[in-house]
């Protein structure tokens, strides 16, 4: 996770030029998206350490025979089931779930089980469905969860083909 | 609300492991730290990015792509639309509601909505850095595909 550290500066900088010319240019532009840039870093910074400090207690605490059983390869359709459930009892946007998607691999879960994981973290959310619902109403919002979640786990099954495990982790 | 509890938890259990072992509670918050010094950057890159980009494509702009005049090619640029931009829930689907009421056909809005969630231009910087830039490319190109696939069905049903 360290490797692409030195390409950080570099494109803050390029943020940076970005946002003053903006200013220049368009003011009311120019505040709307320091504005924007500054409600998303607010509600990263509220969810992000709760959940930082949770991986941090399941790195140490939870055994790796654990999670290989419920989530590694072979674990079929339970491991399946398992990661559902754990992609949907999660709350948080996208980014909160690839920390805790790479703790989950390297304690064993199998690349299947963390792509599904992610998209199901991703698309499936209890109170994003009650949203749905009511702004597009029942049909539209149940048809897309029925045929949602068939896609990822066929989009899942795609990818653990195309990568493998083991060339996905050299790559690493 | 969420979270608070997500606060709350976190807290207890931490309070809980120093407790119980004081050596895996140091390790555990090592590697709380490991992951935030890794994510930190990107993290502001990512937050910056969003907003000089939502300050152009604003919910105005985004009605005007995907609603009715825009035709075939809608169902296209609303998928596209939908895997850059990021907005939260409680604005996405008045937003999508909205679109859909003006006239835009069901599988505009329902490739819109899928990308939206499932596909992350801007946060695959983020996600390549977790787990390689081969399995994100992977698994946001199939989604998108996925999503129009999605798109066009759900046109057909309803």
């Amino acid at each position: 996770m360290t490797k692409k550290r030195n390409l950080m500066p570099g494109v803050l900088l390029g943020l940076a030029i970005g946002t003053f010319i903006l200013f220049v240019l368009d003011r009311g532009k120019g505040v709307s998206a320091a504005l924007t840039a500054k409600r998303y870093l607010v509600e990263m910074l509220s969810i992000l350490p709760p959940i930082l400090v949770l991986l941090g207690l399941f790195e140490s605490w939870v055994p790796k025979t654990w999670v290989e059983k419920a989530m590694g390869p072979g674990s079929g359709t339970r491991g399946a089931a398992v990661s559902v459930l754990v992609g949907t009892a999660a709350m948080g946007p996208l980014y909160a779930a690839f920390p805790v998607g790479l703790a989950l691999l390297k304690k064993g879960a199998s690349l299947f089980n963390l792509c599904v994981f992610l998209c199901v973290w991703a698309s499936i959310k209890i109170p994003m469905i009650l949203f749905e619902v009511k702004f597009l109403g029942a049909d539209f919002a149940i048809l897309r969860l029925a045929l949602t979640v068939p896609c990822i786990l066929a989009l899942s099954g795609l990818v653990n083909i195309i990568l493998g495990r083991s060339a996905f982790l050299e790559a690493k | 609300m969420f979270t608070e509890v997500l606060w709350i938890l976190a807290a207890g259990l931490l309070a809980f492991s120093f407790l119980k072992n004081r050596g895996k509670t140091k390790n555990a918050l090592r590697f709380s730290w490991k992951y935030f010094e890794g994510m930190a950057l990107p993290v502001l890159a990512t937050v910056w990015t969003i907003g000089l980009l939502l300050a152009f494509l604003t919910p105005h702009v985004i009605a005007r792509t995907i609603g009715p005049e825009s035709g075939a090619w809608g169902v296209m640029a609303a998928a596209v639309l939908g895997s850059v931009v990021l907005i939260p829930a409680f604005i996405a689907f008045p937003l999508a509601g909205a679109i859909l009421s003006q006239g835009a056909s069901i599988s505009a809005v329902a490739a819109f909505v899928t990308t939206l969630v499932m596909v992350g231009i801007l946060t695959a910087p983020l996600e390549a850095k977790f787990f390689g830039w081969r399995f994100t490319l992977w698994r946001n190109g199939l989604s998108f595909v996925f999503a129009l696939a999605i798109a066009f069905m759900m046109g057909r049903i309803l």
